[in-house]
């Protein structure tokens, strides 16, 4: 089990990192496209469907790198009052009345709606460079097989909690700036605490 | 069972769920799946069980979201934002500004608040603003002998006014949900924006000057020997290239040069340009920008493809003609409706933030603003100024527990919350005058894109 959840983690998130890379792909094609069109007067047809092509391409692949990082919005001002077995618990039940179903209709659903799309290799109709969107379409059941994998990973998660009473460690990653200095905040008080120990030692 | 009692029963079994904690857009997407299947349910197609126009509409609904060309800006100014906040720039731009700063009343206030208020703006995080004003600013306005909870209020206050100033992130997620023309928006924001700023400024000045001990002017020693040129200097280094930047996308954006997105593209290379100016742009905080982008818009975007299908269903069902009827049936004058959308925002705001507020719940009341002739732009400006309340009302004023969280172990929550009171009635004030004087939110967008 824990090696399940692992190795989910860890595809998840290369994949999840892999396409957080059309930011700047993203970035800079709408730059180019500002700069030939002010500068050079000569505006790309390509752009504007690049543009959405990649923020739909990256958000969608990160749901499940999101969702193993626990960083899908929860209103959990109940939740973090519980104990961990609770919240297991709680979160067990839930994972298969709220999650699977929706995820696997959109994995059904998307696949079917993908594969109509390929039956005629669509192309954009936003602009005339005939810009395919079949394989952006293709996402959506990709997407979805994905946040399938991370889920269940999520579920044996509740398990280990449930048996161990303290839930399972995520792989080290970037946090958010405030959660990186909020830790060391509390570095920084556990190492005091201990340095005060430690003088009361020397007291000694 | 009627169709609309069904769909009341869904945002009651929804809003039980959030309660429950489990991560909002999955229990969006697989809410408007089950209650949709019932809505849609056709014996006639039956031929497997999948034969249900809901399939259709969830794929229509997360493609919709896909190719939306006002949400395309999120990811670009988040990124913008983290590579802005990873420049090593506030401690700059807090020093220069307190230097410049130094004979007005209460100058290190005043100084936070700026520089809260420009980093904000710059980067929409607030947790991060408020993270690290904590530890810069609010250690050095102790050491000032500054009032606790005052120096807490103005770290908190003015670390959430970057969702509000444009270009913020929340305006853009507003304009999808509500069709106002992102640029409008912005246009109309800027001096509310502002109103509550100087308002913020005048409070911490009146008190600073009523009660010197809650904001002791500095020691001659403490002032740093400083010539004015030295200042200038200063504050063109730090001060200005972000106000510049700031400035050229809002430009940018407002006289219709380039889009929100484009305006957005430019803005993250300009970070990009400002970072590597400030040596600070390793390979490590690149990486670190990109994946912190791709998580956040995935959580907000997400939300958007649970949200969007649920709510067809919902209205599907008749869901928002039941709550339309009821409301109208109260028989409200425009002002009273007002009030109670806003009271209800604030009060949604004291467990839920800003994303699930504009995406989930502001939707439902945007169907009723003709009816009382209410202006979806004038709504969405009274709703991000209400908003602001969303960070620091307990049991989830997450701005008051980023602070607590890098606070001097002696700070207790309870002062960082009584100082942000005064805060709080002066976002209520400012909403009072923008109520008093709409034209604080038309003139600029009249003023530029002509009569409504």
């Amino acid at each position: 089990m824990e090696s399940f959840i692992l190795h989910v983690d860890r595809l998840s998130a290369w994949v999840g990192k892999a396409f957080a890379w059309c930011i700047l792909i993203m970035t800079f094609g709408v730059g180019y496209e500002v700069f030939v069109r002010y500068v050079l007067r000569d505006p790309t047809a390509w752009a504007f469907d690049i543009s959405y092509m990649m923020y739909g391409t990256l958000f969608m692949m990160a749901g499940a790198y999101t969702l193993s990082r626990d960083g899908h919005v929860r209103g959990d001002v109940i939740y973090r009052l519980w104990k961990p077995r609770t919240q297991a618990v709680i979160e067990f039940i839930l994972y298969f009345l709220f999650f699977f179903p929706g995820v696997i209709a959109l994995i059904l659903a998307g696949f079917d709606y993908a594969g109509e799309s390929w039956s005629y290799t669509e192309v954009s109709v936003m602009s005339p460079a005939n810009v395919p969107i079949f394989q952006f379409k293709t996402i959506i059941p990709i997407a979805g097989i994905l946040l399938l994998l991370q889920g269940i990973a999520q579920v044996f998660r509740c398990v280990i909690c449930y048996r161990t009473g303290e839930w399972p460690a995520h792989l080290e990653d970037v946090e958010e700036m405030e959660t990186m200095l909020q830790h060391q905040a509390e570095d920084v008080e556990q190492i005091k605490e201990h340095l005060h120990i430690g003088e009361k030692g020397g007291v000694k | 069972m009627t169709d609309p009692q069904v769909a009341v029963m869904m945002l009651g079994i929804f809003i039980f769920t959030i309660l429950l904690g489990f991560p909002i857009a999955f229990t969006l997407v697989a809410m408007g799946v089950a209650f949709g299947y019932y809505a849609y349910f056709d014996a006639e197609r039956m031929q497997t069980i999948f034969d249900n126009r809901i399939f259709d509409l969830l794929v229509n609904q997360t493609y919709s979201v896909m190719a939306n060309d006002v949400l395309t800006a999120v990811p670009l100014f988040l990124f913008m934002g983290y590579i802005v906040e990873r420049a090593n720039i506030v401690d700059r731009l807090f020093f220069s500004l307190q230097i410049a700063a130094r004979r007005l009343p209460g100058s290190m206030a005043i100084a936070a608040l700026a520089t809260c208020a420009l980093f904000a703006t710059a980067t929409g995080i607030i947790g991060a603003v408020v993270t690290l004003m904590g530890l810069l600013a609010f250690p050095a306005m102790l050491k000032a002998r500054y009032d606790v909870s005052f120096s807490a209020g103005v770290i908190c206050a003015g670390g959430c006014l970057g969702i509000l100033i444009p270009p913020s992130i929340m305006l853009i997620v507003y304009a999808a949900t509500s069709n106002v023309s992102v640029v409008k928006l912005y246009a109309g924001a800027i001096f509310p924006g502002f109103l509550l700023a100087g308002l913020y400024i005048l409070y911490v000045m009146g008190r600073a000057l009523l009660n010197p001990k809650l904001a002791p002017k500095p020691r001659p020693e403490d002032i740093a020997d400083v010539t004015t040129g030295q200042v200038i200097f200063m504050m063109v280094t730090s001060f200005f290239p972000l106000a510049f930047l700031i400035l050229s996308v809002l430009g940018a954006i407002l006289f219709g040069l380039a889009t929100p997105s484009e305006a957005a593209a430019v803005g993250a290379l300009g970070g990009l340009l400002l970072a590597a100016a400030y040596r600070a742009l390793t390979w490590e905080r690149l990486k670190e920008a990109v994946y912190l982008t791709v998580r956040t818009s995935a959580m907000v975007c997400w939300l958007f493809v649970g949200s969007w299908t649920f709510a067809s269903v919902f209205s599907y069902l008749g869901g928002h003609d039941v709550i339309e009827h009821f409301v109208l049936g109260l028989e409200l004058s425009p002002v009273m409706f007002l009030i109670l959308a806003q009271v209800i925002i604030f009060l949604l705001g004291w467990p839920l933030e800003w994303s699930e507020i504009i995406i989930i719940f502001v939707p439902i009341f945007l169907p009723m603003l003709p009816y009382f002739n209410v202006d979806p732009l004038f709504f969405g400006i009274l709703v991000a100024l209400n908003l602001q309340t969303s960070f620091l009302t307990p049991p989830m004023a997450m701005a008051a527990y980023y602070l607590k969280g890098v606070a001097p172990p002696h700070v207790h929550l309870m002062q960082i919350f009584k100082g942000v009171m005064p805060f709080l009635s002066m976002v209520i004030l400012a909403m009072i005058i923008l109520y008093n004087f709409p034209q604080i939110a038309f003139w600029l967008p009249d003023y530029l894109y002509g009569g409504r």
